[in-house]
């Protein structure tokens, strides 16, 4: 039983039987990368139905069935995994630490997550099909007039919600207890705060859908009234449980890529990060709040009007640390000495298109406005921008900026800038016109629409269609890096990054910090 | 920020431990466990009358091998303790992970009383046409009246299922009495107030093996800690009784509309982690007993079971307040 | 000859007006035709100008940045890195923009919600995938019907041009009269569905067993459209909402008109029909209210086959109840009230005669009285 084993082992037991963090990190990586074609796949079909009005390609039952697995595998396969696959790989090194504190709980979180789709991806051969009462799964299209197969949705939760419960008690362990000596809670690197509010986050509210999914079980199977009105229940009350779960959900996808972008502005900036405490502070402030205004997705729900006061002084708020946090990067990159590699322009991308995704957010904060925006193209448009160029860039600039020191080996320049110009155009292109056909009145959700929306529609189409092959040179240049990259012969790699893993020799070994680095007195962060 | 590689003074190396096959052995049993009971479920459901799956044997099977392997896990770290492989920094992740653990139970309890504060406070009122969510909705229930515990359910109000066609998944039935203390008999045939009263104790009687093993007084810990197993056998039996009483005597079932579904899932779900805190103190008193596992200074297996075991002993003082008596 | 030629100028200038603003592709939120739309509208654009001024702001400070504070350019990083002033105020100031806003959408919100004092009360009833209006305090008998998708699935599966109000049309539109606060009842059959005209700025969700209230004042004569905007199963974007704003006067006048209609009908279900007029009037409801759940040619699809099928070919009686009454925890809905009894008999006829079932039984429009009777 010696732990001195510095090599992994070999064959496919090394990956099913690991403790390692990385090799854990680097499956979460490559398996939300595979939920993000699959996702991404669905979404192209939504987009070529929506190419022109008229039925062309599939029937409005399947097309309900895309659009709530686009959300579900996106939500729950690409985002929140990739962003665990990170904190596996960084957090461990970022703060001193050997691994993770609980490796082979660790292996679990991660491993039972790819039965769990299987599962949930099966249901689209079942009879009935797959669900299709959207990524929310409102009571009662998704309880007592969905298809049988909504029970293994069921299931699917439960598996990914014990996976995300599992991964960040792992998580809130490793930076309470793993922290090398002298790494004080206020010299920890940006991402790692982020993270560990984060998953603060999680354990607190993947229960709560839980006990929601339940309560859609007991309802199907059992004949309980939760959710009819019939018994004494309300369908509204599901909306309630589910947002009470989903609105920290849209928190816990996006601080993390603020962590991402709190790395990597400084790092190409040359120049520390500006108002490291109010960040700190901002993004605990954003979580708390995340837990008080859940009901702003239910504004047209028929909410008692103090109610709907309350939730809407208290989303609003949420404005002040987020712009908070905005300033302070702008301010980081001000006089700073500036380039230009591609998880710098991944970032400055995040920066431009989540702060317009923040300012439609505060538009659709104001209850009144709701009444016109709420189910409309504007607020896809809206979480599209939080979520592709929030968070999906902020993930792939991460990738960017942390692959030549998981591998030892360079990504192509030239075809990662390629990557961002192609990514941004494509986005901008697809969600932009969203805005326009939302404000003019296209509800979500629909397979086929009025005439006065085509135009938009097909611009939208067509830059779904560039923005998905362009992933595919995404995959390309990684592959690529991995097998015939050029080796990099710095270790620091990024001549303005700061911190412990750019410390370690280049390629990173298999085991780094199993004794702890002494952290200097001089503070991190000034 | 620079780091040199100095271990200080009197570190002990942190035990990760070699690869290992229990991650996907566990993956292996908890998928075959929801999938056979998807399966049973939708048989039952949706499912022809005359088939009959191997839905079942899939959800044994799964159960089975899901259990052995967490048996098994825990065996590798009560081992791995045992041999000086966890320093205290290791333990301490052990205390982290027990205490966030039942921090998202605690959530998940959340959820369900959630739920009965709001059909209570909000929905309930709201479909009797009562205050600022629902003045409008006596024209869909005329003559719904709502108190808590109900006397009726919407559906009935209106004149049963085949009159009001909405959302309609069943008869919602309400209950001949209800489980509150109002609707009890005599005062000491009212069951929750002996589980009450059984599990408080039972928290009592953990803290008292707790000092004793502390103290090393290993047959006080085994005897105090036997009565706390015994106790929580009890109120799983009353639990049991209980249900019956509700079934079989009250008519108040799942179906019995929004009541019957808040007062099962809530004080179900309870009883379930009453036995799992149970089957848990019941493995460390094995442990103690047969192999003389503890010591005054090292006992987490014990500490973390007792841990949870006053977790639920606070939820039932919920329950108690909330779905019995108020 | 004069008075008919200009009020055919008239209506064709008043539904040209739409035209117009559908020419051009609209980019922004209609104020529509009612105050509280308006106030909206307002609020709407001041919320966006004060973001599209702070980011010109925000994002002016970052390409300036970007151009000049360049490593290219052998620009040296300033190493400040914190300035409590600076950070109070820039979490002090939008603090205070906030206020600013709220004031504004709180007494807009306050108007939204004031439901008290209408004239006149429409129970609107979601279903899946049709709407159902019911005039609740009109004097007389209330009056109700079911507003269902006019649009041919040849348009829809692109064998036919597509109309001008594509998916925006239904058989029969709700009636309101203009300068009259009418309050909205809204309320759902099955699953949640949501009641929105953007122009007359009404959006609310269709709980099934709750009923919400909502309400407008619409100052302009004219033709609002309007889809469901909560996701309500397979047919979903296939359940526009048309809105007749008239005159108050034209209004009664419809209103007559509508409760004479009811009575004719009462009428006609006593009168016998022949084979091929029951199934040419089947024929068309089978159309708008069953070809989407059982498909063109009985085949089946979200409903189950009627081509074959033991309903549509056995037991008339149990045939009847189904179309009636609906089946309980499915789709299938019940008809009973949603057809006359002319329609139930003419699509019960179609369905036992057409997609091969052949069964050559006539059900007449006093069987379905005779049997909804019991």
């Amino acid at each position: 039983m010696g732990d001195h084993h510095h090599g992994p082992a070999k064959g496919l037991s090394r990956w099913l039987f690991t403790t390692n963090h990385k090799d854990i990190g680097t499956m979460y990586l490559w398996f939300s990368f595979a939920m993000f074609i699959l996702g991404g796949t669905f979404a192209m079909i939504i987009r070529a139905e929506l190419f022109q009005p008229g039925m062309q390609l599939v029937e409005p039952g399947f097309f309900n069935q895309m659009t709530t697995l686009h959300g579900l595998v996106m939500v729950f396969g690409a985002i929140m995994p990739s962003f665990v696959g990170l904190a596996n790989w960084l957090i461990p090194m970022m703060i001193g630490a050997p691994d993770m504190a609980l490796p082979r709980m660790n292996n679990w979180s991660f491993w039972i997550l790819p039965p769990g789709f299987l599962m949930l991806a099966s249901t689209l051969f079942m009879e009935g099909g797959a669900p299709a009462f959207g990524w929310t799964f409102y009571a009662p299209l998704s309880t007592t007039y969905a298809a049988p197969s909504v029970t293994f949705f069921i299931f699917a939760i439960h598996v990914l919600g014990i996976s995300s419960i599992m991964g960040s008690i792992n998580i809130i362990a490793t930076i309470m207890n793993m922290r090398a000596p002298g790494m004080t809670y206020m010299k920890m690197p940006l991402f790692v705060w982020t993270w560990f509010i984060t998953a603060f986050l999680l354990v607190a509210v993947m229960p709560v859908l839980a006990g929601a999914v339940t309560m859609m079980l007991m309802d199907i199977h059992f004949g309980t009234s939760f959710f009819s009105a019939a018994g004494g229940g309300d369908p509204v009350l599901f909306q309630h449980i589910f947002w009470f779960f989903g609105h920290p959900e849209v928190y816990i996808i996006i601080l993390p890529a603020f962590g991402v972008v709190s790395q990597v502005i400084p790092a190409f900036s040359r120049k520390p990060l500006f108002g490291y405490a109010s960040m700190v502070y901002a993004t605990a402030a954003i979580a708390i709040l995340s837990f008080v205004v859940w009901a702003h997705h239910m504004y047209t729900v028929g909410m008692p009007v103090a109610g709907e006061l309350f939730f809407m002084y208290a989303t609003m708020l949420i404005a002040v640390p987020t712009g908070v946090k905005v300033f302070n990067w702008v301010s980081t990159m001000w006089r700073g000495s500036l380039s230009f590699e591609t998880p710098m322009l991944f970032s400055i991308g995040f920066l431009v298109l989540f702060t317009i995704g923040g300012f439609t957010g505060l538009m659709l904060s104001i209850a009144p406005a709701d009444f016109q925006y709420h189910d409309t193209y504007f607020v896809v448009a809206h979480f599209h921008y939080v979520m592709v160029a929030g968070a999906v860039f902020s993930m792939t600039s991460a990738v960017y900026f942390w692959l030549p020191k998981w591998t030892g080996r360079m990504y192509n320049e030239t075809m990662g800038k390629v990557h961002f110009w192609i990514s941004f155009v494509g986005f901008n292109v697809t969600f932009f016109p969203q805005h326009f056909v939302g404000l003019a009145g296209m509800p979500r959700r629909v397979p086929d629409y009025a005439l006065q929306f085509a135009d938009f529609n097909m611009m939208s189409s067509i830059g779904a269609f560039v923005y998905g092959a362009s992933q595919i040179m995404f995959l390309y240049n990684v592959i690529a890096t991995i097998v015939s990259g050029e080796k990099v012969s710095d270790e620091q790699v990024w001549d303005g990054a700061e911190g412990l893993e750019w410390t370690l020799p280049t390629p990173a070994p298999y085991h780094t910090f199993e004794v702890p680095p002494k952290i200097e007195a001089t503070p991190a962060h000034g | 920020m620079a780091a040199t590689e100095h271990a200080p003074a009197g570190y002990e190396k942190y035990h990760v431990p070699d690869s290992s096959s229990l991650a996907v052995r566990a993956t292996v049993g908890l998928i075959l466990t929801v999938f056979g009971a998807g399966l049973l479920l939708n048989d039952m459901t949706f499912g022809e009358t005359h088939e009959s799956g191997n839905a079942k044997w899939v959800l044994a099977a799964g159960l089975v091998f899901f259990i052995f392997t967490l048996a098994s896990w825990f065996r590798t770290t009560i081992r791995e303790n045992m041999q000086g492989m966890n320093s205290a920094q290791l333990n301490h992740s052990y205390v982290l992970g027990m205490f966030w653990f039942i921090f998202s139970e605690v959530m998940f309890f959340f959820a369900f009383f959630g739920t009965l504060f709001y059909v209570r406070q909000l929905a309930g009122p709201w479909l009797a046409g009562e205050g600022d969510g629902g003045r409008m909705n006596g024209l869909l229930w005329p003559g719904f009246e709502f108190s808590w515990p109900p006397t009726i359910t919407p559906q009935e109000a209106v004149g049963g299922t085949d009159i009001q066609p909405i959302a309609n998944n069943g008869a919602f039935l309400t209950q001949e009495r209800s489980m509150s203390f109002a609707d009890a008999h005599h005062w000491y045939q009212w069951l929750p107030m002996w589980n009450t009263i059984i599990l408080l104790s039972s928290s009592f009687t953990v803290h008292v093996a707790h000092t004793a093993l502390l103290k090393d007084q290993r047959s006080k810990f085994n005897l105090w800690l036997g009565i706390t197993v015994a106790l929580g056998i009890i109120f799983v039996g009353l639990q049991a009784a209980e249900y019956y009483e509700a079934y079989v005597l009250f008519g108040l079932t799942l179906n019995s509309g929004i009541y019957g579904s808040t007062f099962f899932m809530l004080t179900g779900f309870h009883g379930f982690h009453v036995f799992m805190g149970m089957t848990m103190l019941l493995i460390q008193l094995l442990r103690s007993v047969r192999g003389h596992h503890f010591t005054a200074s090292d006992h987490f297996g014990f500490e973390a079971s007792s841990w949870y075991w006053h977790f639920v002993d606070v939820v039932w003082v919920f329950l108690f307040l909330f779905v019995y008596i108020l | 000859m004069s008075i008919k030629k200009s009020l055919v100028t008239a209506g064709a200038a008043l539904s040209a007006l739409p035209i117009v603003a559908l020419a051009q592709n609209q980019v922004n939120m209609s104020p529509g035709v009612t105050k509280v739309g308006a106030e909206i509208y307002d609020l709407h654009m001041l919320i966006m100008i004060i973001c599209i001024v702070i980011g010109v702001g925000v994002f002016g400070v970052m390409l300036y940045s970007i151009v000049y504070h360049r490593k290219s350019k052998g620009f040296v990083a300033s190493q400040f890195h914190e300035s409590t002033k600076v950070e109070i105020a820039w979490t002090v100031v939008p603090f205070l923009i906030l206020i600013g806003m709220a004031v504004p959408a709180t007494s807009t919100l306050l108007e939204v919600y004031d439901n008290d004092d209408a004239e006149l009360d429409i129970l609107v009833t979601g279903h899946q995938w049709k709407w159902r209006y019911e005039y609740l305090n009109a004097e007389g008998e209330n009056v109700s019907f079911f507003s269902n998708l006019a649009t041919p699935q040849e348009e829809i599966y692109n064998s036919e041009a597509k109309g001008e109000h594509y998916l925006l049309e239904v058989d029969e539109p709700l009636v309101i009269p203009v300068d009259t606060k009418v309050r909205f009842l809204i309320t759902a059959n099955d699953v949640i569905h949501s009641w929105w005209v953007p122009e007359i700025a009404v959006k609310r969700d269709a709980i099934p067993g709750f009923i919400n209230e909502a309400w407008s004042k619409v100052d302009q004569e004219g033709i609002y459209r309007g889809q469901c905007t909560e996701l309500c199963g397979s047919y979903h974007g296939f359940m526009p909402i048309v809105v007749h704003a008239v005159s108050q006067d034209e209004f009664q006048g419809w209103m007559s008109a509508k409760r004479a209609d009811k009575d004719a009908q009462i009428a006609a279900s006593s009168v016998d029909l022949s084979l091929d007029a029951l199934m040419t009037e089947g024929e068309s409801v089978y159309k708008t209210q069953c070809l989407a759940c059982h498909g063109g040619q009985g085949e089946g699809g979200v409903g189950k086959a009627i081509s074959g099928s033991s309903i549509a070919m056995g037991d008339l009686g149990l045939h009847l109840d189904v179309g009636i009454k609906g089946v309980a925890g499915t789709a299938m809905q019940a008809f009973g009230e949603q057809l006359t009894d002319v329609e139930m008999a003419a699509v019960i006829t179609y369905q036992r005669n057409a997609f091969g079932n052949n069964t050559g039984d006539v059900v007449q429009p006093s069987d379905v009285a005779q049997h909804k009777q019991g």
